[in-house]
């Protein structure tokens, strides 16, 4: 009934289900390398706007480095390098880590532009009414920070769900993992690949969406 | 004699190069009001912002109520307080800044009621209650959820006004509250300072609106050059100034 399909459906599910298995690992990586790419990017941000001298140059020296090693390359000193010095790893939470710290540096200049978006005035009326530093960061700049900075930490989240591809350099079972899997096993090449694709963009379709929405918001703002 | 609720002794405080105070002292009685003239540049904003240590003075000391503002005395010498201390003194000092800097992620209510939440521990409830009430002072209880970018300079003004006295401050500051303001939205502003004033609240008003400062206050300072050139009653001050400098300044201002 479905001769005229250039695949076979019945296998094509088969593929799907497997590859949906490493989606929800793909999932988990990217919420989890978000999460440490958030934290830090934040404390480093308050710090970089702080004013010890030694601390900012510190984050500095971070974000240098972070930046300017391949995500790979990360990758493979973490599993394999830490490995080969007695130090396992399994490969998911190397992923977290490896594409968390590097996210951490893209981020912590994300936040430092919301931070300095918003006058030194604002953060002065909140200290005249008695609030204490830490108290006008909590309740009056980070508020306003994250409004400013959610479309661009949403851009790094879509960029970042896709480069959880390369995690499966370390083995770490997400979509490509299994997809690499599949091709092996089957040599069906074209089809998996493509069904792999389809799932990337179904995940990062509905994201985009959000993004833009919140992008048209904040120009409404302003 | 009683001690005045404030006294500015001897402030000092240089930018770079820039000496922008140099000695001034003053004291003001409860419920005194004084405004501050002077040439921009000539240090009254600075010297506004040392009162409540938004400033650090280089040199000189705030004494509120006999109190040190900013410093403690350990072992008979003055040392900076810890911004955790200092920050219920400034509860104690309502400032109005030129541009109001109100906080646009929350309404005109949420402004004036956080100081009272997150500062004097009220619930929000009752926090809230009283942002209405200080609102209802400044004429703008029915602006009461708007945004601020949806309200035009002198209300975003009034509302800033409101969110110092939800503080309850024993001594305002305004910083040139009307200097920010098209010329029709100045006298609403004005009206509600004057309001206050008549409350009989403790006030240092730095203005150009020498008019307003001789109907609304007891005393006034002409800075020049971060020192009190004069410092006297509004009639004599400024209806026949013998101070060359301040003549000029008048006339500059009167003429302009």
């Amino acid at each position: 009934m479905l001769e005229w399909l250039p695949f076979d459906p019945l296998q094509a599910a088969r593929f799907s289900l497997i590859l949906l298995r490493g989606a929800v690992m793909t999932v988990e990586i990217t919420a989890g390398a978000l999460v440490v790419a958030m934290a830090l990017g934040l404390i480093l941000a308050v710090i970089k706007t702080s004013r010890i001298a030694v601390a900012r140059v510190l984050v500095d020296v971070y974000i240098e480095i972070f930046r300017d090693i391949p995500a790979l390359t990360l990758l493979f000193i973490l599993y394999f390098g830490f490995a080969y010095v007695g130090f396992k790893i399994q490969p998911a939470p190397a992923a977290i880590i490896g594409l968390g710290v590097i996210g951490g540096a893209i981020l912590t200049e994300v936040f430092r532009s919301g931070f300095e978006a918003l006058h030194h005035g604002q953060r002065e009326a909140a200290l005249s009414i008695g609030m204490t530093p830490m108290m006008a960061m909590r309740h009056i700049i980070l508020p306003q920070a994250v409004r400013i900075t959610l479309p661009p930490v949403g851009n790094y989240a879509i960029g970042l769900l896709k480069d959880t591809a390369i995690v499966s350099a370390i083995a770490a079972p997400e979509i490509m993992f299994w997809a690499r899997n599949l091709v092996t096993s089957t040599f069906e090449t074209t089809l998996v690949y493509l069904l792999a694709a389809m799932l990337y963009f179904c995940m990062s379709f509905p994201l985009a969406q959000v993004v833009n929405r919140l992008e048209e918001k904040r120009r409404s703002w302003q | 004699m009683a001690e005045p609720l404030l006294r500015v002794e001897d402030l000092y405080k240089r930018f770079g190069d820039l000496e922008v105070l140099r000695g001034v002292s003053f004291a003001l009685t409860q419920g005194r009001k004084l405004s501050v003239l002077g040439p921009s540049g000539s240090g009254k904003s600075t010297m506004l912002r040392c009162i409540n240590y938004l400033e650090e003075p280089d040199k000189g000391h705030i004494y509120l109520e006999g109190q040190l503002v900013g410093e403690k005395l350990v072992n008979g010498h003055h040392v900076r307080m810890s911004s955790k201390e200092l920050a219920p003194q400034r509860t104690e000092i309502g400032m109005v800044f030129q541009n109001f800097y109100l906080w646009p992620h929350l309404t005109a209510r949420e402004n004036v009621a956080i100081g009272p939440q997150r500062v004097r521990g009220m619930s929000k409830k009752d926090a809230l209650a009283l942002g209405e009430m200080m609102l209802e002072k400044v004429h703008m209880a029915h602006k009461r959820d708007e945004y601020p970018e949806r309200l035009s300079g002198g209300q975003q003004q009034r509302v800033a006004i409101a969110r110092s006295l939800s503080q309850e401050p024993k001594l305002m500051l305004f910083d040139e509250p009307t200097s920010a303001l098209d010329p029709e939205l100045i006298g609403e502003v004005l009206k509600v300072i004057h309001e206050l004033a008549d409350e009989g609240r403790t006030m240092v008003l730095v203005t150009h609106e020498v008019g307003f400062a001789k109907e609304v206050s007891d005393e006034v300072i002409f800075i020049d050059e971060g020192q009190i050139a004069v410092h006297g009653a509004p009639q004599d001050v400024l209806d026949n100034p013998a101070n060359e400098r301040l003549r000029s300044f008048l006339g500059k201002l009167l003429g302009g």
